[in-house]
């Protein structure tokens, strides 16, 4: 991978048919995850009973399409950690629909439906057993799934590991042997043994060096290819998957407010808050910090979510109407939803500020 | 995807970070060395008793009360005229047999109880919580001291008394370890990869937070042996006349001023045993942790 450039890459390296005519693989409806943090005796008295309640998730509309990267982009707090939990199984939305090719995922999954949906960890010092060699740790998966039969089990894991390129002498290594971007690499065989179809990478460069982060991220270009993985890649940061994905879904608040081909995204962005996230890549080239408008202030508190349009105390194009009316998202061209009432004007308004 | 020329350096820099990140090889750590050696000789010493001992531990020989080192009795006889190397010798069995035993009884109780409590939460582990909060309310020794003499002395009650009042401690350090590990990724990713909640707990919690258990086990034997010796010194330990340190230094301090070896080198020999098994645990952590290992 190069260093982000000022212009996206134009065109989508495979699939660049309409991949509208598969049913998608994964589709989440009207998701929703909240908290009732428990409240202390004092600030109940005081209260009169009101609970505290965290919207981490609120009507989250999103579907994965076979055999794309599909990248998720928020700022910290955003929710996207959690919808990605949610949709490994490993937290339960308190509201909504979740699809595996069309089918209603059961809440409680049994063995062979999680097996389907497999993860990559943000941090691969967490992620990995340390006391497991990489050999024993992918086995153990082989053996329970039956992926193999038992006298296959050290070639598929050799096998394993060559796909995620690293070599075969790993196999009776220690995780504390490797550094951060092998490890990371074990942590996508790991996720890869069990013949998943859909991978689920929860900021998986962001804790490795600057100078491994690319690598990584061509590995999973690579596996894409190869396996015909459906990939949602979370990120909190557009640059990082600005060659990777297909398509990106941004997410604010709880809520996705875009879905739009990586391409027309950067090129024609219809949420100001995209918009922002875009000026906010560093680039190269001095004359165009003039026309980037920048954020003011933090992400609202997800207990106290504004009225109207959730990101209009921050937004430079709120009207009256977006303190009033809670956007729904639309679509507002071909492939490209956008959840803004002023979508369509956004364009003309983006230049006419400069 | 990689060139020939980068993959070809990816591996180059794998096998160089598989070799400089070797494990140091567990022989080369000195406090676990120093641990083997001292508790290794003590244990032979406690294994080949009846053939190290010049004496039958127990013998008197009322006509040769309170010797002196001689050659015939190095370490001079007791006040009953028996000779007091032998009874150091029969005595690291005992103490050493019921300091062992001693821990492994609630090692084994309190662990179970609190890698389950830890690992389910909820109810289980507030009850579970009360009652071990109550047992710390107590202090170690008025507690095991009231229960050896509900019992009545002897090896076994010494044991079920350790035990009842000692699990707490294993059942805390490893409930506190289960809700550490429980929350990493690894156990979420086993989860994933459809493991069952006991293959979790026992393949993947169990081995990264038995160690702080096992360590503490090592520190709870010399707190075990010392307990003996302090019930046997207050004349609720082993019942006479079994050869047994914390009775020895009892029966000492009578002569202090005239035979100080009858109390000294028995005490000695419970500092010796408390620091092989100090190093132990010391030398065991640095082995039983893969990744503070440098």
């Amino acid at each position: 991978m190069t260093m982000p450039e000022a212009q996206p890459l134009e065109g989508r390296p495979l699939n660049a048919e309409p991949l509208a005519v598969d049913p998608p693989v994964l589709r989440v409806a009207n998701l929703a995850k909240s908290y009732d943090l428990p409240t202390s005796l004092l600030s109940r008295i005081a209260r009169r009973g009101d609970k505290a309640t965290l919207r981490a998730l609120d009507g989250v509309e999103l579907q994965l399409n076979r055999g794309e990267i599909l990248a998720l982009v928020g700022e910290s707090g955003s929710g996207k950690s959690t919808l990605a939990k949610i949709l490994v199984g490993s937290t339960a939305a308190t509201a909504g629909e979740i699809e595996y090719h069309g089918a209603p995922m059961p809440a409680r999954r049994g063995k062979d439906d999680s097996r389907r949906i497999q993860m990559v960890f943000q941090d691969p010092y967490s992620s990995l057993n340390p006391r497991l060699t990489v050999g024993a740790m992918l086995r153990e998966l082989l053996v329970l799934h039956s992926i193999v039969p038992a006298k296959q089990v050290r070639e598929e894991s050799k096998r394993l590991l060559n796909l995620v390129g690293l070599e075969e002498d790993a196999l009776d290594a220690y995780p504390s042997q490797f550094s951060g971007g092998q490890r990371q690499r074990i942590a996508i065989a790991r996720a890869l043994a069990v013949r998943p179809d859909i991978l689920i990478a929860d900021e998986p460069v962001s804790a490795l060096d600057v100078s491994v982060q690319a690598t990584v991220l061509d590995l999973f270009a690579t596996l894409r290819r190869d396996l015909g993985l459906s990939i949602l890649f979370v990120a909190h940061n557009l640059a990082v998957v600005q060659h990777l994905s297909d398509r990106v879904a941004v997410m604010y608040l709880g809520r996705i407010v875009e879905v739009a081909e990586t391409a027309e995204l950067f090129r024609n962005p219809r949420h100001p808050y995209t918009r922002a996230l875009i000026d906010s890549i560093p680039r190269m080239s001095a004359g165009s910090v003039t026309e980037a408008f920048q954020l003011e202030g933090e992400p609202p508190s997800p207990f106290d979510v504004p009225s109207g349009c959730r990101f209009n105390p921050r937004c430079p194009y709120a009207v009256d109407a977006c303190r009033t009316t809670d956007p729904v998202l639309e679509t507002v061209a071909p492939a490209h939803l956008s959840a803004c009432i002023r979508a369509s004007e956004l364009t003309e308004l983006a230049v006419a500020r400069v | 995807m990689m060139s020939p020329a980068e993959l070809l350096n990816a591996r180059l820099q794998q096998r160089r970070a598989l070799r400089s990140r070797s494990i140091k090889p567990w022989y080369r750590n000195g406090a676990l060395m120093a641990g083997i050696v001292i508790v290794g000789a003590l244990v032979l010493i406690a294994v080949l008793a009846p053939l190290l001992a010049p004496y039958d531990p127990i013998a008197q020989d009322l006509r040769n009360t309170l010797a002196s080192p001689s050659a015939e009795h190095w370490l001079g006889t007791d006040k009953f005229g028996r000779d007091i190397l032998s009874r150091l010798i029969w005595g690291a069995q005992v103490d050493l047999r019921v300091g062992f035993l001693a821990v492994l009884i609630p090692f084994v109780f309190g662990s179970v109880l609190g890698a389950i409590a830890g690992y389910f939460g909820g109810w289980l582990d507030t009850i579970l919580m009360r009652i071990v909060d109550v047992f710390f309310a107590f202090p170690f020794y008025v507690m095991v001291i009231v229960l050896v003499f509900i019992f009545g002395s002897g090896e076994a009650s010494i044991y079920l008394a350790i035990a009842a009042v000692s699990w707490v401690s294993y059942a805390k350090i490893v409930r506190g370890e289960v809700l550490v590990a429980k929350k990493q990724d690894y156990v979420t990713a086993a989860r994933l990869g459809g493991m069952s909640h006991g293959r979790i707990l026992v393949k993947h919690i169990g081995p990264n937070v038995l160690s702080q258990a096992i360590i503490y086990g090592m520190s709870d034997i010399v707190m075990d042996i010392m307990a003996i010796v302090t019930l046997g010194y207050l004349g609720l330990g082993i019942a006479p006349p079994t050869a047994e340190w914390g009775s020895m230094i009892n029966d000492g301090q009578e002569f202090i001023t005239t035979q100080w070896q009858q109390a000294t080198i028995p005490g000695l020999m419970v500092v010796v045993a408390s620091l092989g098994l100090s190093f132990l645990g010391d030398g065991l952590s640095d082995l039983l942790s893969p990744e503070r290992r440098k």
